[in-house]
């Protein structure tokens, strides 16, 4: 069991170490000078060279590699060359939009799949499968951000339920800012659904067809109890995987929605950074986002230990 | 001893395409692949109006017999910018299934083949790639080199290495204990040669099958980064671009809206079900179980 958390724990380690090689090497490669972007072209030799004194843009490479990451550790993002003010401000002020749509998304999206997964395999071959699962065919086939199209026209535009985007602030109080959350969630959630339902249904019938399911039924185990605690708890490790990749999506995918619904999320923000060229955001971000996504599947890997005891000897 | 080594391997092949259209999953997936490859085709050679003339006088018009799908805002008709715009999405997501096989599948049967330290590099390097979902990447390579439809293949390709990787690798590490690449090795072929003799042709439908769920995930990849803005830049018609441009007109025309998303529907669940109906009928013993 330590063993295993160890490694998991390095393996992650590791991989947000390579990432952040990754992520600095390619900005690294940019053309251009940050000095001169935030003073702009009429700035004297002078003054570039002292703002590159401070940012410490003429050290070595390995320098500055080390120097930033020992302010990632700190949650020291840098400064934003467009906003002169610090990326952390700035992503604090966005992920409180970006992450409750995720976690909406995310609940809703297992809240849907789950019990669909279960219901179809239960069927499996009746009407009401084949009926669900031509509908998750079809699910996995829609792209979310014209779905969060139609979903703007119907709700907003023609019953004008919700609002067709922006979003208030949490200091408006908490319902209006849900309010203009609630299609976006939908939006990111139902494709996923789709996949995961999809997924849930094929672990099921893989774990239906054992013969421990047979004792249960054959000894008069309620036919719910059998199905949602001996069937799912043992057919919940791939849809545990699926759930940990499709956080990293849905993550991506608020990226895409925030866009539709005009959100000011950490989308809109790494949008306005690319073409204002405030690197230094996009990076900051798309090493966050790295992070959560490791994180998450670490999270996922650690969890199949907690489900499955067998692991927890095994491996 | 070459005998042995060359023994047919048992194949799925015999009756493969017989299979697959009693299969219903594959008839309606290739038929609808078949309809947008055609279309995309077709366009190369005639559209039913020129998109690249802008006509202000039809500006937004209504579905009519004249414009099946309407008009958009420079007056351009719609279902000729969905056809040309059919080539921009298969364009980028074969490309990336081409960058994705070409060098996930030589990693993942090289680890496979040679496994302790190689196998465990370069599987911890898919996890980092995997740490990057195919629109982060667009986003950083966007940021450096700007946004284009060769850096959306790129992007999207990038993010296939590894999972063709993972699929080549499972997929030899059960062909490799195999009786047959025992004798093959006895035979003294190389570890290189057995590979692309043996192990490339049975995994070659496993590859095909990830190969269709990669183009699918490929279309709604592009589709989204030219939505916003990282894909195929106009004047080049693309589905995404479409959409992005019907989104403040949609009170107005709200068909501007349905038609490019259809066709990206359309596009996915044929390559979705034309890949269910591949595996189906190269493994019939795994339809029963789903």
């Amino acid at each position: 069991m330590t063993a295993y958390i160890t490694k998991r724990l390095l393996i992650a380690l590791v991989t947000i170490l390579v990432a952040s090689v990754i992520v600095f090497s390619m900005l690294e490669i940019v053309p251009g000078d940050p000095a001169r972007v935030m003073l702009g072209m009429n700035a004297t030799p002078e003054a570039l060279q002292a703002l590159r004194d401070q940012m410490g843009l003429d050290q070595p490479l390995l320098v500055r590699y080390f120097d930033w990451i020992g302010q990632l550790l700190v949650f020291d993002f840098g400064k934003s060359y467009t906003y002169n003010i610090p990326v952390r401000d700035l992503i604090a002020e966005r992920v409180v939009v970006s992450l409750p749509l995720a976690i909406m998304a995310l609940a809703l999206s297992t809240l849907i799949a789950i019990p669909v997964g279960i219901f179809s395999a239960e069927r499996r071959g009746r009407m009401a499968d084949t009926l669900s699962m031509g509908a998750a065919q079809i699910g996995v086939a829609v792209p979310n951000f014209w779905f969060a199209l139609l979903l703007v026209y119907v709700f907003a535009v023609w019953l004008r339920l919700v609002p067709a985007g922006g979003f208030p602030g949490w200091g408006a109080g908490a319902w209006p800012a849900l309010k203009a959350l609630i299609l976006p969630a939908i939006a990111l959630a139902l494709p996923q659904a789709a996949i995961l339902s999809r997924v849930t249904r094929s672990a099921m019938l893989d774990v239906l067809g054992e013969d421990y399911i047979r004792t249960a039924r054959a000894k008069g185990m309620p036919r719910n109890v059998v199905l949602w605690h001996h069937a799912l708890r043992n057919a919940l490790i791939p849809v545990l995987t699926i759930l940990g990749l499709q956080f990293a999506f849905l993550l991506a995918g608020t990226i895409i929605i925030e866009n539709v619904f005009y959100l000011p999320g950490l989308g809109r923000l790494v949008f306005q950074a690319i073409t204002q060229r405030d690197l230094i955001v996009v990076e900051g971000v798309v090493m966050l986002l790295v992070a959560v996504v490791v994180l998450v599947n670490l999270l996922v890997d650690l969890s199949y230990a907690v489900v499955d005891p067998r692991l927890r000897t095994s491996r | 001893m070459t005998i042995i080594a060359d023994e047919p391997v048992p194949e799925p092949q015999p009756g493969f395409l017989a299979l697959a259209l009693r299969n219903r999953s594959f008839v309606v997936g290739a038929l609808l692949t078949l309809f947008i490859a055609g279309m995309a085709l077709l366009s190369f050679f005639w559209t039913p109006y020129d998109v690249t003339r802008l006509v202000v006088a039809d500006r937004m018009l209504p579905l009519s017999s004249a414009h099946w799908f309407g008009t958009d805002q420079f007056g351009r008709d719609v279902l000729s910018m969905i056809m040309i715009g059919a080539r921009a999405s298969i364009a980028v997501a074969l490309v990336a299934v081409v960058i994705g096989l070409g060098v996930g599948v030589p990693l993942g049967c090289w680890a496979a083949a040679r496994g302790g330290i190689v196998d465990e590099v370069l599987m911890r390097f898919n996890d980092v790639v995997f740490a990057f979902p195919a629109l982060l990447m667009a986003i950083l390579i966007t940021a450096i080199f700007g946004p284009s439809a060769t850096n959306a293949v790129i992007a999207i390709g990038i993010f296939n290495i590894p999972v063709f990787a993972r699929v080549a690798r499972a997929g030899a590490l059960a062909i490799w204990p195999r009786e047959f690449i025992l004798a093959a090795r006895a035979a003294g072929k190389g570890k290189a040669r057995i590979t692309a003799e043996h192990i490339l042709p049975n995994i070659a439908n496993l590859l095909l099958v990830q190969g269709t769920i990669q183009f699918a995930l490929g279309v709604l990849a592009e589709a989204g980064l030219s939505y916003v803005g990282l894909g195929v830049q106009p004047p080049m018609p693309s589905w995404g671009r479409m959409l992005f441009d019907a989104q403040p007109r949609m009170m107005v025309a709200p068909t501007l809206a349905l038609f490019p998303g259809l066709a990206i529907v359309i596009t996915v669940l044929g390559l979705n079900l034309l890949g269910d109906g591949v595996s189906d009928a190269i493994d019939p013993k795994l339809r029963r179980q789903r």
